[in-house]
């Protein structure tokens, strides 16, 4: 039951993460590609979280925050770069 | 039971996370987007982390960082990208009626004008 | 320098994350990374940390603590209005960009004024200058500074006030 339901609930994430990158893919402006990546960076964080639980290993929740980290700032510093010029 | 709990909370997470994109596909111009973009996936993760926690108890420090990182830094990142289409709000089509910055942007150059 | 206040409230703050990184503890664990947060706290820094902005009186804490549910009721609400606007068939927005004034003073208190802000229904912050912060609303209700001031920020700005100044 636990296993079924969780399993529906990670592709519901995967289906989200799908719609985000046909928004990255279609633009029309940065801005837009680089909202939709910040939205994929934090689907992408919890669909690693959520293999840890499939594996079963807790080392890849590290890999989920360590992700969140890197993918937060390379957020800003795209959008900051955007401010700049585009 | 604990895990049966978390799991419908983490499905519960998940269908904000679905929430995000479609508005993302539907809204009309980058502000709008970035509406639907930070606040669904900020509860969506919330719930979803809060899920996993509650199947591995184990795991629930680790989540609350998570949580704690994602609650601190999603704002963070959404006013910098808001920031970024303000600068470029007519070349993307924005509609923003009023627009109470770019008003402010005008009087201080006519200030320093005159 | 830093003040004491600051130096014990960053090293609650190091312990903490410890804490929590490590669980399930164990005494050993738990004793080092005091021992290192002990040591971090203490290192000479010169700029003043934004922790130390937080008040520590019994009113502060239990604001803090009832801040914490009046954020949660915001982000719920706030999740419902994107999912209404999201779903609904013909997408009912009217955006538009206003000026909201705050009577925050120190930046602790107006990061988290402007995080709470971007976490409720329909406003992301865009900007912040001086006292000003100009908001993105999706339904603009009320154009005029003092309306919307009441609107956006009143609800969060009397906990804050009592939470950091």
């Amino acid at each position: 039951m636990a296993d079924t339901v969780f399993a529906a609930a990670s592709g519901l994430a995967v289906l989200g993460l799908l719609l985000s990158a046909v928004r990255f893919a279609r633009g029309p402006w940065a801005i837009d590609r680089t909202v939709a990546l910040d939205v994929m960076t934090i689907i992408a964080t919890s669909l690693i979280v959520a293999f840890a639980v499939f594996s079963g290993r807790r080392i890849y929740v590290d890999v989920g925050m360590v992700y969140g980290l890197v993918g937060f700032a390379g957020v800003v510093a795209v959008a900051r770069y955007l401010e700049g010029g585009l | 039971m604990n895990e049966t709990i978390g799991a419908f909370v983490s499905l519960a997470g998940s269908l904000f996370f679905l929430l995000s994109a479609i508005g993302l596909l539907r809204m009309p111009d980058a502000f709008n987007r970035m509406q639907a973009g930070t606040k669904a996936t900020t509860l969506g993760s919330i719930l979803f982390l809060l899920g996993v926690g509650i199947m591995k108890p184990d795991w629930l420090g680790r989540m609350i960082i998570l949580i704690v990182f994602i609650v601190l830094t999603n704002p963070v990142s959404s006013n910098a990208l808001a920031r970024a289409a303000h600068a470029h709000r007519k070349r993307i089509g924005a509609r923003l009626e009023p627009d109470a910055l770019a008003a402010a942007d005008e009087g201080k150059e006519a200030g320093h004008a005159g | 320098m830093r003040t004491v206040k600051q130096r014990i409230l960053s090293f609650l703050g190091l312990w903490g994350v410890w804490l929590l990184l490590t669980a399930p503890w164990n005494s050993e664990e738990a004793a080092a990374g005091a021992v290192v947060a002990l040591l971090v706290a203490a290192l000479p820094f010169s700029a003043a940390s934004p922790l130390g902005d937080l008040r520590l009186g019994p009113r502060a804490l239990a604001t803090l603590v009832a801040y914490f549910f009046v954020f949660a009721k915001a982000l719920v609400l706030s999740n419902l209005d994107v999912a209404f606007r999201v779903l609904h068939p013909r997408l009912p927005i009217a955006p538009g960009i206003v000026k909201v004034k705050t009577r925050l003073k120190t930046p602790l208190g107006r990061l988290l004024l402007a995080n709470s802000i971007t976490l409720t229904p329909g406003t992301i912050t865009v900007e912040m200058r001086g006292e000003d912060i100009y908001v993105h609303w999706i339904k603009v209700a009320d154009s005029d500074p003092e309306g919307a001031t009441a609107a956006i920020v009143g609800g969060f700005e009397k906990y804050l006030e009592v939470i950091c100044g």
